[in-house]
């Protein structure tokens, strides 16, 4: 019997929500860590019981748990992240050069097929690896050190690698993206790394198509096409179909190019979706309406995802790592809010439900898919 | 055995309840009983004082016979009072966040 686990990072704890194949009903356990801020936690794709999680406060700062039992038990492990070398400095908002500090962890990535090797993305922005299951960490320095590092400046909500996509065919190769920084890649297993920004346009920085400087909120990619990569960018959805080396943009019909989330669906590499939010300093939906929009066109092509969701009053966000999708048939999709609740469509996006309605804040929501 | 009180949240994570208590070789010091805290317990590593500067946290406290210890010397004697397990060694999340 297939089942899924829907993991749930939230402002005061982690939640694990689980349902049969069938996603009609749902089970919740948790607060796990209650109290701590739960940037993310994940799964390993190479062993499903094996999860980990970024918990932090302003208090404690930061700590990693591991899972061996998909999350019914935890046990903290390694949280000694040290940049490697003498840091340096990048910019801060006012422009002023500031010293690389880590702040916290905002994003997981468990090797495609070691469960015992993850990536951390991290504030002040920086890529770790650990190949224990968590125990120690290194700094893959050549991102951070690359030349246009002391150029890097924080987004609004601090200078964050929030997004790390390993390349399911070629080993070597990986992207990931730092707000506001941009997007970069590798394709020597992490030791350089290169801007991959061409084609996005940005007017909030002095030159609107510079090589890094641009605000990238989220990438996603269909793991069948691993040179296609869409992005949602601080304003534009964006594709590119060459790795990076070059992104046009798909907004199309949206009612709001701005947005945190994308994602694609597990089995049309071409049916993406996005949640519209109004602007940049209004972080809700246009016109109240809570609508995730899909596109079975890679883009342009843009149709509102209503049905279930609330279609006034409704003022909150949608943050860039609180949606993913499952790999049932048909493909189930999921999103978190800011207002604790967490939606899931188990049609491909047609007709969607609250699994829970009153959770603190949700900063991420993962989904694993079990045989 | 020197006293040590935990905030809530790092009691959770350490698995225990109520003080703790160390044996804490040589003079009792912020430094001495946090190496020996975190030695006992080493999912506490991180939590109290960062892992390279061995700086305390900004939001950490501490506070041990109605003073507030936070701003002394990581080597300064801890008051007698703590060495001698009469009184506990406070270890104070900040009142912070509104």
């Amino acid at each position: 019997m297939s089942g899924v686990r829907v993991l749930v990072g939230t402002r005061k704890g982690a939640f694990v929500l689980t349902s049969d194949g069938k996603r009609g009903g749902w089970e919740v356990a948790g607060p796990h860590f209650g109290g701590w801020e739960i940037y993310h936690l994940k799964g390993s794709p190479a062993d499903p019981n094996r999860l980990y999680a970024a918990q932090s406060t302003g208090w404690f700062g930061q700590l990693i748990q591991r899972s061996n039992d998909g999350g019914k038990t935890w046990e903290p492990v390694g949280n000694k992240f040290v940049y490697e070398g003498e840091p340096g400095t990048h910019l801060w908002y006012d422009g002023t050069p500031r010293p690389w500090e880590f702040k916290r962890v905002w994003h997981l990535e468990p090797s495609l097929t070691d469960p015992d090797t993850i990536y951390a993305g991290v504030e002040d922005a920086a890529l770790f690896r650990s190949t224990d299951a968590g125990q120690t960490w290194e700094e893959l320095s050549g991102l951070r050190c690359h030349e246009t590092g002391p150029n890097w400046a924080p987004g609004a909500g601090g200078m964050c690698l929030h997004t790390i996509i390993q390349d399911p065919v070629d080993a070597d190769r990986m992207f990931v993206a730092i707000s506001a920084a941009g997007a970069f890649r590798t394709d020597d297993a992490g030791k350089t790394w290169r801007p991959v920004n061409r084609g996005l346009r940005s007017e909030q920085i002095p030159n609107p198509t510079a090589e890094v400087g641009h605000c990238v909120h989220r990438l996603a990619m269909h793991p069948t096409r691993p040179k296609t990569l869409f992005m949602q960018k601080h304003w534009d959805v964006m594709r590119t179909d060459d790795g990076g080396e070059s992104w046009r943009e798909v907004s199309g019909n949206l009612p709001s190019d701005f947005g945190f989330p994308i994602d694609v669906h597990a089995h049309e590499p071409e049916t993406i979706y996005v949640v519209p939010i109004k602007s940049d300093s209004e972080h809700y939906p246009p016109d109240g309406k809570l609508r995730v929009y899909r596109s079975r066109t890679g883009g342009d092509e843009w149709e509102p995802l209503t049905k279930g969701l609330p279609q006034s009053d409704v003022y909150l966000n949608v943050l860039r790592d609180a949606m993913a999708v499952d790999s049932l048939d048909p493909c189930g999709i999921y999103f978190g809010t800011s207002g604790g609740q967490v939606y899931a469509s188990a049609d491909a996006g047609d007709r969607w439900a609250p699994i829970v309605r009153n959770l603190p804040a949700v900063l991420s929501v993962e989904v694993q898919t079990l045989k | 055995m020197i006293r040590v009180v935990l905030p809530t949240h790092l009691r959770k994570l350490a698995q225990v309840s109520g003080e703790v208590q160390l044996a804490v070789p040589g003079q009792a010091t912020q430094r001495s009983v946090l190496d020996t805290l975190e030695a006992a317990y080493p999912m506490l590593r991180g939590t109290i004082r960062d892992q390279v500067t061995q700086q305390r946290r900004p939001f950490i406290r501490f506070f041990a016979s109605e003073q507030d210890l936070s701003n002394e010397l990581p080597d300064a004697q801890l008051p007698d009072a703590v060495a001698r397990g009469a009184e506990p060694l406070l270890v104070v999340g900040a009142m912070a966040g509104g």
